[in-house]
């Protein structure tokens, strides 16, 4: 085999808190596809940032062509010939395409002002080079998220890019223009770089990936040719670990069915998403991101309209329009991103708590301070915020704090369903234990729980019942003490086609 | 103790340099503290504090209403008119005529903002030119002047009652409605929470369009009825009233400490910025500071009061060191 473009030995990188690749390696040949495999939070994202000169590794090294490099900024990557082109694009939505694949290195002529003719030149002979119809001066805005991508691949061309990055370059893409791309990619191998190429989808990965290097938690698992491994294989090297004894699971007895939904569909993001959920179970929402769970849940939740679909809540049949509908019933939903779509931090703790369920605190014409002190007292002393006191303004609590005021609002409003979207994400270990401790004293207390989450351990550790959504549409079913990671992961991925 | 540490007290403050200034000007000019001179300035100030209280409502939502002083120009000249051509119509029929209008023209504005979509400085923009153009083409480009407004309609906002004039008095009830509508009602609580964070309200059940609706049609019903008031103080209705007395208005509010982001301002904070830029504006003539001098002194005023916001809004530092959590502040070096 030809001499490698990039080598990375012995990389280790850690957060406080967070140990996010140890001790990992890789190599990059010219003319080679490698696909970067491993769960959510596997630590493939570092490993592109460590290339992109975002992170600097504590340990081990980058060399490309033989030579030690130290990427103080993401110039300094491209300047070395490392391009990459994100999930989602990171662009000028107003300014040309032209404008766009030349940002940072523009071509100047006398005076140093732009070389407008040049650029447009250059740059309608860099879309030409991979057959991208789309005219120079075109504002970006204008493109779909295909003609993105082609605009950032120009872009990484421009730079004569030898290294190509793809993190996830298909999420939002049709079958058409999949091909497109990877014919794209075909071109880039014969042109002698070498092409990373980030892909929960094991039918892409397959079909266009030379080699693959796999992560489980940091650390490699598994490398080699991808034509040595087949997709059960890769998916066992994926989960690898035996999780069911992470979280200690309490034993809820559970009650009778709650909700039932039927055939919930949007036009555009999920459809005949239909379950029953029962008193003090938890169910547990699988799928890879990008799946729909969120959205079909807030779609139940009145976020988002729905299309179709019946919600059945304690035998009666309700309609959900709006979050407010939703509530009234008793259903509560907790956002992914708890401090940017939950937390009001101009706001005191007491008003960010009793927000959710305000009529509670009605007397007569007006609000009752001493309804919403008992309130917030409660949840407060329940919850363990640490504050001076009730009154205190959200914006200056820690994070931590914060993220406990948001969900003290969703109890607040006596839910009998709630949905947790990824409750632990972006927390530390410890904080995580409190959280899945917390969800098991929810259901203990008869609450009927959703919980949504991309940690296969998290889902396998509290869940009952899984459900896994693939594409808009749940796919399968699992039952504690039926289930395998590598079922519930392949029914994720597609592989388990493969694996049948 | 830190700059930030006194913003909690933010409106001790406004009310400390508003006392400490006050003494002074008086000690140079004591016919300025006199009780005459004090109501007078109370009267003047009246309309201010409650058009800044309406505008703060609408900020609150992380929007802004340039048309209030259009709007109040509009419905004052609706209400003078009616006084001209039907002055057997009851006083309180022809106030609430400029309440009922103004309540309109504040609707229309929250509908074009909430259901459209459009940004409310462009609408509001749009509105102040379209109500300052019909009152030229209701009035006929013609004033009504004093002598054609009814007497009782002209009497009633110099009225006294227990040494303050009417106007002083609705503006005393007007801000103790605000203050249980903000403090204790949930549509008062949501326009917080919309300002805020609109996301997140909006999962809290919140309906972000029906709370703009509500704050412009405040905002307007409150120009309406201010314009009833300025018309018959002054005894003549024209387009050109209360021209550019929207950033009057807005700044008020700035300097009362509601921030333009949204989601921050009290009531108690905006009637002291009202009462403040109220002082300036009375206290420099009465120093025979020249007028163009006076613009200039409004601004700096403002601008300093924008600056002092801006600090106090600042992230504060978060408190992780067991030492610096015990302080509450920063660790000594």
């Amino acid at each position: 085999m030809s001499e490698p473009i990039l080598t990375l030995s012995g990389v280790s990188k850690s957060f406080p808190g967070v140990r996010a690749l140890h001790n990992v390696s890789l190599t990059l040949h010219p003319g080679r596809v490698t696909a970067l495999i491993g769960e959510n939070g596997a630590g493939k994202s570092t490993v592109v940032k460590i290339l992109t000169g975002i992170y600097r590794p504590d340990e081990g090294e980058v060399r490309i062509g033989g030579a030690a490099r130290h990427f103080s900024s993401p110039r300094d990557a491209w300047a070395a010939g490392i391009a990459a082109i994100h999930q989602e694009t990171v662009m000028f939505d107003e300014l040309s395409v032209a404008e766009n694949i030349f940002m940072g290195h523009m071509p100047v002529g006398g005076a140093r002002m732009v070389d407008w003719a040049e650029m447009r030149s250059r740059a309608t002979e860099l879309l030409k080079r991979i057959d991208a119809p789309i005219p120079a001066a075109y504002p970006l805005r204008r493109l779909s998220v295909a003609q993105k991508h082609l605009v950032e691949i120009a872009r990484a061309l421009s730079h004569e890019a030898q290294v190509v990055i793809m993190d996830e370059p298909t999420a939002a893409l049709s079958a058409n223009e999949i091909d497109d791309l990877f014919r794209i990619v075909a071109q880039l191998k014969a042109e002698g770089r070498a092409v990373v190429f980030i892909s929960h989808k094991f039918d892409e990965v397959f079909r266009i990936a030379d080699d693959f290097v796999c992560l489980r938690d940091g650390e490699k698992v598994g490398d080699g040719p991808i034509s040595g491994v087949t997709p059960p294989q890769l998916v066992r090297m994926m989960v690898g670990r035996p999780v069911d004894q992470v979280f200690p699971k309490r034993d809820v007895p559970i009650g009778d069915v709650i909700l039932k939904v039927e055939g919930l569909s949007n036009a555009t993001e999920y459809a005949d998403v239909s379950f029953e959920l029962r008193k003090g179970e938890i169910l547990g929402l699988y799928g890879l991101i990008g799946a729909g769970r969120t959205e079909a849940m807030q779609g139940l939740f009145g976020i988002t309209p729905i299309t179709r679909g019946k919600v059945v809540l304690e035998g009666r049949e309700i309609a959900i329009a709006s979050p407010s509908d939703a509530i009234a019933a008793g259903i509560s939903y907790v956002p992914e991103d708890r401090q940017d779509q939950g937390a009001i931090l101009s706001l005191g703790i007491r008003e960010n708590i009793t927000l959710a369920n305000l009529l509670r605190h009605v007397r007569g014409l007006f609000l009752s301070r001493a309804s919403e002190r008992d309130e917030t007292r409660r949840l407060g002393n329940r919850l363990a915020i640490k504050a001076a006191n009730w009154e205190q303004r959200l914006g200056e609590l820690s994070g931590g704090n914060q993220q406990k005021v948001v969900i003290a609002k969703w109890l607040a409003t006596h839910p009998k369903v709630i949905v947790l979207d990824e409750p632990t994400k972006g927390i530390d270990i410890g904080s995580k234990a409190a959280v899945h401790e917390f969800i098991g004293e929810l259901a203990a207390d008869g609450l009927a729980v959703i919980l949504i989450s991309s940690e296969l351990p998290e889902v396998m550790g509290l869940a009952d019942r899984v459900i896994v959504m693939k594409e808009g549409r749940i796919v399968d079913e699992f039952r504690r003490g039926a289930w395998s990671a590598e079922g519930i992961v392949g029914a994720a991925t597609g592989a388990h086609r493969e694996a049948a | 103790m830190t700059l930030r540490a006194l913003m909690k007290f933010r409106e001790l403050i406004l009310a400390g340099i508003l006392i400490v200034g006050v003494a002074a000007i008086g000690a140079y000019q004591p016919v300025f503290l006199e009780w005459e001179n004090i109501s007078d300035l109370l009267t003047e100030t009246s309309v201010l504090f409650m058009m800044a209280l309406a505008q703060m409502v609408v900020i609150l939502t992380r929007g802004i209403d340039l048309s209030v002083a259009a709007n109040l120009a509009l419905s004052g000249m609706i209400a003078a008119l009616i006084s001209q051509y039907y002055p057997e119509t009851p006083l309180v029929l022809m106030i609430a005529a400029g309440v009922l209008v103004g309540l309109l023209l504040g609707l229309l504005n929250g509908g074009l903002i909430a259901f459209l979509g459009i940004p409310p400085i462009v609408v509001t923009l749009g509105t102040l030119a379209i109500y300052r153009g019909m009152i030229i083409i209701i009035a006929g480009g013609d004033q009504v002047n004093a002598s054609e407004m009814g007497e009782e309609f002209q009497a009633f906002p110099k009225l006294v009652v227990f040494g303050l004039t009417t106007p002083v008095w609705i503006a005393i009830v007007v801000s103790v409605l605000f203050y249980v509508f903000l403090n204790y009602s949930r549509p008062g609580r949501a326009l917080y929470a919309v300002g805020g964070n609109p996301v997140a309200a909006r999962y809290c059940g919140i309906d972000q369009r029906r709370q703009e609706l509500l704050a412009y049609g405040i905002s307007g019903a409150v120009s309406g009825l201010c314009g009833y008031l300025w018309v018959a103080r002054y005894g003549v209705a024209y387009s050109e009233i209360a021209n550019g007395y929207e950033l009057t208005v807005i700044a008020a509010c700035v300097i009362g400490g509601v921030s333009i982001g949204g989601g921050v301002g009290t009531v108690p904070g905006t009637l002291l910025g009202a009462l403040f830029l109220g002082i300036v504006m009375t206290a420099l003539p009465v120093m025979q500071i020249s007028p163009f001098w006076q613009m200039a002194i409004s601004g700096a005023v403002i601008l300093g009061a924008v600056v002092i916001n801006a600090r106090a809004e600042q992230r504060p530092d978060k408190l992780i060191l067991p030492e610096a959590r015990r302080l509450g502040r920063k660790v000594p070096a």
